[in-house]
């Protein structure tokens, strides 16, 4: 943590410094551009969350900073708004392009103001929504916002507003449209075959070349984060397998975490090991889906039905332990729900040599293809700068050779004590991000390997409170999910409700890389990059 | 003792012009006919779906239909009615006398090189001169058809698609028809049935090895990309743009392309047999030691022989289909006009030399 300590006596003069989970400074709007330019040039590259919140006499923004070298780094700033009226911040999206997307879903669920932002649209409602429905005072009327009965244009998405103060020091907006007159403009989705999931992207073409894309979320946004705010924490648990559906384990696992983290807790080894070979499993399963659906989008549907059959096999494992298949509610609050099955040893014993030798199948069928390789090799290409920019992190920031893996960064339950690699490509184009998942699937096998063998015996679950209220404060637990880096973020009043609870999503910034990637490309690559880039819509909109 | 049908057929032909004036057998005659080869042409593509499902279902771990039926067989008849009885969407900002002259283009143009098959000995209902030449020409018809099902459906999917059939099938074709053409220089002829003659000792494959080997090859790739199947299935890649020129139409309609689409499997294959692999005509060996052997090829039926030969290639098209990722339309179009389309020119100069020498 030396290093976190340099940059915060190297830019903090000044300023208050708390010592809480990570360093956390805390400044006016003011004072956060040149605050943020100076962490910028001190090497924290990433901004890994942006959390908006309402505290009732004001709102602030959290911003989650850190570093795509250091282990270990992390750098919180809070930025408050002196009042409810005077809601401007600056916008950092020049410093950080993941902030774009960031920004815009502070600016629709809490109304903050970003100057010089160049897109500050809604995000996930509609432009002509009411109301901003995170804040605390927000009124839910359904009066307010009736459900329009009546076909609408999708002309309203096209109007980009920007807000920049002019020399008098007001606020004044200006507008500019995303697609120019004549542009032949396709929409892609909401409803289409292969978006894996409702996201709406409206492209530019110039016949077949793609010229922009501009995603369209909130199809499936659910509002969980807003829910979680009236449940109980094991009730939130739920919720959270249902963001990533794909790796609803390790959602569950990292909400677990961070209340543990909060009750200071320590949950049994057995506990432990189970919930990392559960975490491995869903890890499995979510890459073979992941690429049995790459290679159908690429039209080889057999290679899809391969994938499928075998993921079949560990939900069949999760049926048996859990109850549950794809949201397998196996994780508590202080260690599992129940043990595992008496059969489970045997049933992952069983899986792990058969998904070795179906791999090698997977190779034969479709790696080795000279078509496949010849639409994947060199398309799509991600930089690593601009996956750090992006915030893109997982196996396609690995593909990219950003070493990014929360396993091996920040390692949690237990990671630091097994033997494995992280997987890093070079090039980070679109073939690289198609391997790196089949060489993660090996990796998570052998995490596997070690823990089956010998599962130690004490107990499942730890005592935990009839009723659980977290201490006040705040906390976060980055895991790494099938997708990459996610984050729960909960501040609790030591309630048994939390204040405010975010998810650092992995998806946003997954679909915030389409548009650099397609530029120029084929409309087919559009589907495969997308593909490649795996994100599950309902993790993007919550 | 045969189990030919060309003794039915003249029998037929013998009884009607005998009973009937001229003209009112000839009529006849041609009525039977359609309406016997519509017949075959809605059979196959029943078996040829049929056939299609099962065997994917093979290739991918699957059991496939098996449900209605023995072996699921009823299902397709299922199938058949549910797409007969299925409503007609009626598209109101769309071009409406294109969209719907452009499903019979599709189809009109798959059953006119349908007809002029040869199924077995004296099965043939179209035989003149320049027989082949008529199946490259009337075959491009289908082209036509599904442009104007892109233009007029007034969608920008059907659109994208529609235009990458246009350019894909064009190009295609040049390769089928030089690769076709190689084989006529060796037949000397463009009537099929002195083709199919031509073949009677030996199938031109075994003719003239290389060339026709090459051109084999090459008439395969390309029809398979005429028919717009993977990996060539780009028209309609349902990843990218839903169904492709299609999008638009429902109930028969949709059909009619669907019918169409799996007739040209077969008539690809057909045509290959025909120009390739001897047609109806048995397999041979030209030695002396081998006449039982020949005599025991002469004894299957000549449309057993078409049929096997056609549907063994159409078994090569589905396994190519179901193993191969889909190319992209710039890869299409570099593999037809730099790589297929030169070969096929040189293979034909092969030929030409072949013939001269041999």
């Amino acid at each position: 943590m030396k290093k976190t300590k340099d940059i915060i006596s190297s830019v903090a003069s000044g300023l208050t410094v708390e010592e809480q989970q990570y360093p956390t400074i805390t400044v006016e709007p003011k004072q956060w551009r040149k605050l943020a330019e100076k962490l910028k040039a001190n090497g924290l590259d990433v901004l890994l969350n942006l959390t908006g919140i309402d505290y009732k006499d004001c709102l602030g923004v959290i911003y989650h900073l850190t570093s795509s070298i250091e282990k270990n780094t992390m750098v919180v700033v809070k930025v408050k708004t002196p009042d409810y009226e005077d809601i401007a911040i600056p916008s950092v999206y020049d410093l950080w392009e993941s902030a774009n997307l960031y920004e815009r879903e502070a600016y629709d669920f809490y109304g903050i103001k970003f100057v010089n932002h160049p897109d500050l649209r809604r995000i996930f409602l509609r432009a002509d929504w009411n109301g901003y429905p995170f804040r605390k005072d927000y009124d839910a009327n359904p009066a307010l916002n009736p459900i329009p009965l009546v076909n609408q244009t999708v002309d309203d998405m096209e109007d980009m507003p920007t807000l920049s103060f002019d020399k008098e020091g007001k606020l004044i907006t200006k507008h500019h449209q995303l697609f120019e007159n004549g542009e032949y403009v396709v929409n892609i989705g909401p409803q289409h075959p292969a978006t894996h999931g409702v996201l709406h992207l409206r492209v530019s073409l110039d016949g077949e070349i793609i010229k922009k894309v501009d995603p369209n979320f909130g199809y499936i946004h659910r509002g969980i984060e807003k829910m979680c705010e009236s449940k109980t924490y094991p009730q939130i648990l739920q919720l959270t397998e249902r963001l990533d559906y794909l790796s609803g384990t390790m959602n569950r696992h990292a909400f677990c975490l961070c209340c543990e983290k909060a009750l200071g807790l320590e949950i049994p080894k057995r506990a432990e090991a189970v919930r990392i070979i559960f975490d491995e499993l869903t890890r499995i399963a979510s890459h073979l889906l992941g690429w049995g659906c790459m290679c159908m989008d690429m039209g080889s549907i057999t290679a899809f039905i391969y994938g499928m059959r075998d993921r079949e096999k560990i939900m069949d494992i999760f049926e048996e332990t859990g109850g549950g298949r794809l949201m397998v509610g196996y994780n508590v609050i202080g260690g599992l729900a129940n043990d595992i099955h008496p059969k489970f040893i045997d049933q992952v014993k069983e899986f792990i040599p058969y998904m070795r030798k179906m791999l090698k199948e997977y190779h034969i069928l479709f790696t080795n293809n000279p078509i496949a390789k010849g639409r994947m090799e060199k398309m799509g290409i991600l930089s690593m700068d601009k996956a750090v920019s992006l915030g893109v992190t997982g196996p396609s920031g690995r593909a990219s050779g950003w070493a990014c893996d929360v396993r091996k960064i920040e390692p949690y339950a237990g990671y630091d004590k097994i033997d494995f690699e992280q997987v890093l490509f070079e090039t980070g184009d679109t073939f690289d991000r198609y391997l790196i998942r089949l060489k993660e699937i090996e990796q998570s096998l052998k995490i596997i390997e070690q823990l089956i063998n010998n599962l130690p015996d004490d107990g499942f679950k730890a005592k935990t409170p009839a009723i659980i209220k977290l201490p006040a404060g705040e906390y976060y637990q980055r895991v790494e999910n099938a997708r990459g880096d996610f984050g729960v973020y909960i501040n609790s009043t030591g309630d048994k409700n939390p204040y405010r609870v975010k998810f650092r999503s992995p998806c946003m910034t997954l679909i915030s890389a389409l548009d650099p990637l397609c530029q120029n490309e084929k409309i087919a690559d559009l589907i495969m990059i997308g593909a490649s880039l795996d994100y599950v819509i309902p993790c993007a909109d919550r | 003792m045969s189990l030919e049908l060309e003794n039915v057929v003249k029998l037929a032909h013998d009884g009607l012009t005998s009973s009937l004036p001229g003209w009112a057998a000839a009529a006849i005659e041609y009525v039977l006919v359609g309406v016997l080869l519509l017949a075959l042409y809605c059979v196959l593509a029943l078996i040829l779906i049929f056939l299609e499902r099962k065997i994917c279902a093979r290739f991918q771990c699957r059991l496939g239909p098996n449900r209605v039926g023995p072996w699921g067989s009823l299902q397709l008849i299922a199938d058949m009615v549910k797409i007969l009885l299925k409503e007609i969407v009626k598209i109101s900002k769309s071009d409406k006398l294109l969209y719907y002259v452009a499903i019979f283009l599709a189809i009109i143009g798959s059953f006119c090189t349908f007809g002029a098959l040869q199924f077995g000995k004296g099965l043939a209902c179209i035989d003149f001169n320049v027989g082949i030449f008529y199946i490259l020409a009337i075959s491009s018809l289908g082209v036509i058809g599904i442009l104007l099902a892109g233009w007029s459906s007034n969608n920008k999917y059907t659109l994208i698609g529609a235009m990458r059939s246009g350019a894909q099938l064009i190009s295609y074709e040049l390769s089928a028809g030089i690769s076709i053409l190689t084989m006529v220089i060796l037949a000397g002829s463009l009537n099929i049935s002195d083709i199919i003659n031509g073949q009677e000792n030996a199938w031109f494959i075994f003719q003239a090895p290389l060339p026709a080997l090459i051109a084999f090859i090459i008439y395969l790739i390309a029809g398979h990309a005429e028919t717009n199947r993977g990996p060539f299935d780009l028209p309609e890649a349902e990843s990218e743009l839903t169904a492709g020129y299609h999008t638009e139409y429902s109930g028969i309609q949709y059909g009619f392309f669907y019918l169409a689409e799996y007739l040209n499997m077969f008539i690809i294959a057909g045509v290959a047999t025909t120009v390739f692999l001897g047609g109806w005509q048995p397999f041979h060996i030209h030695a002396d030691w081998a006449s039982g052997f020949n005599h025991v090829m002469d004894y299957i039926p000549s449309y057993i022989w078409f049929l096997g030969k056609a549907f063994s290639l159409v078994l090569l098209s589905l396994w190519v289909r179901w193993t191969f990722p889909r190319l992209r339309i710039d890869q299409l179009l570099h593999l037809e006009w730099k790589i297929l389309m030169p070969i096929s020119l040189l293979n034909m100069l092969v030929m030409a030399v072949w013939v001269l020498i041999f």
